[in-house]
């Protein structure tokens, strides 16, 4: 009877030590990283299409054996594109020991989060977050795989200033880091190039009755508005301005890039430009990945093929340099490359930024958009 | 002058709508002494409940004439007016003999709830509908400058106008608007007087989420997107509304909230669209100084 009990006391005792050691284990043999961006929230498409593009790397890189012979395992986390929640999911993720950030959406989260990484030694890569101030800190774990803001802002600028020489062009934006850097870049390109704005103003984001402003637009005779801020506000502002009867043409920046624009703007949004990368699922490069990514049935749009691109480079680096401590990986992306991905090749500068940003005109028609020829 | 017509119509259609919500609040206030904030969570779930009425109705081909918009107005309002009503019954009628804060902070919980059972229930995104009350009509010419009335704007002012006009009435001749009056005057001397008040207390929450219900339809309409949070941004605007006009006052919250939109609108249309919110809560206060009950509140009388 003692014996047996004992035993048994033995047992409870060795199994969840057991038990403990085996994930230890495992856990040795794994490599953490994450994926950050609004998964709820006004945003949450693009944290989602960025959820999908980590998912697939994650899953392919496995595939062919991991990194440095460790498979890697996903975490996610959600900043809402709130500020504050940026900080604490950047808190989270460093405590659980992540070597690699891809994230976050919003730049306004990206550049508090980067405080947080660089203190806790964690490499961050934002395939989405263009306001110049995330990498121009010069801290040494910010990389982006998208343009800045400065770049986009040059392209859309000057495109207005000769596509529109001799109109009526007004400047709105939201206020937001995203927003207010690409308005006030775009203008100053705009500027530079001859053409002079007849209103500069913000909106609060978030409202919905923005009638006052498009018939203080109205009364200047606008033929032009560049909307620097996010799909719902911009919808909105396009819709009511052609329910005043104006004959405008709406111009913004790469957050124009979701099906819910037109949701929101209905018919009124035809003929809406924005800027954005070409399209990276018809690059042949990406041919491959996108094949993978459609028989799970998903379509790589938007930010897709940037996350996965991004952790692209993090697993070629770290393998290049045989290690994933994130100063070295930091180290060896800005000194190596070009990395090869699915955009392409693409090469870091000291900052962090890519070098060779393609910043393009896309078109909205008849509820998809295109291209611009 | 054109544009200053032009600025005026937009305001008085945005100061409808905070107008119909500001009702809300001031009956509640009224008739129990509380501020019921989760009034703007049952405006959002007025509009989400239009919106899967417009959804249904759209998908089952019936079209969205006036008569699928009626339809969808009274669908809202008698399933609005179920959660006022569940939201009274739930945080607050226990809470009644209590200290003055729990109901408060109750109705603050309540909010957060709505919201979040919103955002679980319906998603996170905004969610959009398609247009259908179009067309506007060209009212004058001047300056260069096309003064337009688009037929939104004007369905709001006749729906506010003719929903107050019955609850005006509801309150002011009927019987269960004497009731109403008299708990609002001195509950326990009402209730001698065998009035059931917990009743009269319910149906007035269910006639303020009725009011909610109307103004969420109308804010769908026109502007074709509602979110979860939307009831908080626009129930603090209305809540302001009613304190502007005087809290209890059913004009006064009409009137408050028609002067929230216009200075809203008027400030942005000849100063910085980025004040415009500090130019309204400015006035706001300069008024609460000069007038403590507002526009029209009366003055609390002491009872001895």
């Amino acid at each position: 009877m003692t014996i047996q009990r004992r035993t048994l006391l033995g047992a409870t005792v060795a199994a969840p030590t057991i038990l403990t050691a085996g994930a230890a284990l495992a856990q040795a043999r794994t490599i953490r990283i994450a994926m950050a961006g609004p998964l709820t929230g006004a945003n949450a498409t693009f944290g989602a299409q960025m959820r999908e593009g980590a998912t697939q790397l994650v899953t392919d890189l496995n595939a062919a054996g991991g990194v440095l012979g460790q498979q890697l395992v996903l975490e996610t986390g959600d900043d809402a594109c709130d500020p504050r929640q940026a900080v604490s999911v950047a808190n989270q993720l460093a405590g659980r020991q992540v070597r690699v950030v891809l994230g976050h959406y919003c730049s306004g989260s990206s550049i508090p989060a980067s405080k947080v990484y660089t203190e806790e030694g964690v490499l961050q890569i934002s395939p989405a977050s263009t306001n110049p101030a995330y990498t121009d800190s010069g801290a040494w774990n910010t990389f982006r795989t998208c343009g800045r803001d400065d770049q986009q802002g040059a392209v859309a600028g000057k495109y207005i200033a000769e596509t529109y020489r001799g109109r009526r062009v007004a400047v709105l934006h939201d206020n937001s880091a995203y927003g207010k850097g690409l308005a006030d870049e775009t203008k100053k390109a705009m500027n530079a190039a001859g053409l002079t704005e007849q209103i500069y103003a913000a909106y609060t984001p978030g409202e919905r009755d923005y009638n006052a402003v498009i018939s203080r637009l109205k009364a200047a005779n606008v033929d032009v508005i560049y909307v620097g801020g996010y799909h719902t506000e911009a919808g909105l502002i396009v819709r009511q301005a052609k329910e005043q009867g104006m004959n405008v043409t709406l111009i913004g920046g790469d957050a124009l890039m979701t099906n819910e624009f037109w949701q929101i703007s209905g018919a009124a949004g035809e003929g809406t430009l924005m800027t954005f990368s070409s399209d990276p699922r018809k690059r042949p490069t990406a041919a491959e990945v996108v094949a993978r990514f459609r028989a799970r049935n998903i379509d790589p749009e938007g930010f897709a093929l940037y996350t996965y691109a991004a952790g692209q480079i993090w697993a070629e680096a770290a393998k290049k340099a045989n290690t994933v401590d994130p100063r070295r990986v930091a180290e060896t992306m800005k000194s190596s490359g070009p990395w090869q991905t699915v955009l392409g090749p693409i090469s870091f500068d000291r900052k962090g930024d890519v070098t060779v940003p393609d910043y393009v005109f896309y078109i909205w028609k008849n509820g998809s958009y295109a291209e611009m020829s | 002058m054109a544009y200053a017509l032009q600025q005026l119509i937009n305001g008085v259609a945005l100061g409808m709508i905070y107008g119909l919500i500001a009702v809300g609040y001031t009956m509640v206030y009224g008739i129990i002494g509380m501020i019921n904030f989760a009034h703007g969570d049952i405006f959002m779930v007025g509009a989400f409940v239009s919106l899967i009425s417009f959804v249904l109705l759209t998908t089952g081909g019936w079209g969205a004439g006036p008569g699928a918009i009626l339809l969808v107005l009274l669908v809202s309002m008698a399933v609005t007016a179920l959660y006022g009503w569940s939201v009274e019954r739930v945080a607050y009628r226990p809470l009644r003999g209590s200290f003055r804060l729990a109901p408060l902070i109750s109705a603050i919980g309540m909010s957060i709830v709505l919201q979040n059972y919103v955002q679980v229930a319906q998603g996170a995104r905004a969610k959009p509908i398609e247009s259908v009350v179009t067309g506007s009509v060209e009212l004058w010419h001047g300056n260069g400058f096309a003064v337009s009335i688009s037929t939104m704007q004007a369905l709001i002012v006749v729906v506010t106008l003719a929903v107050l006009a019955i609850f005006t009435w509801l309150v002011t001749k009927t019987s269960l608007g004497r009731a109403m009056r008299a708990c609002e005057q001195d509950r326990k001397m009402a209730g001698l007087l065998g009035i059931d008040t917990d009743r009269t207390i319910s149906i007035t929450f269910v006639i303020g989420a009725a009011l909610a219900a109307v103004a969420g339809t109308m804010y769908l309409l026109r502007y074709g997107v509602v979110h979860f949070s939307d009831g908080f941004l626009v129930g603090v605007k209305a809540f302001t509304a009613a304190v502007f006009g005087g809290i209890g006052s059913l004009p006064g919250a009409v009137l408050g909230g028609l002067l929230i939109g216009l200075i809203e609108t008027f400030w942005s249309a000849y100063f910085s669209v980025q004040y415009k919110d500090v130019a309204t809560f400015v006035i706001l206060v300069i008024t609460l100084v000069f007038m403590p009950t507002g526009l029209l509140g009366r003055a609390e009388v002491e009872k001895v």
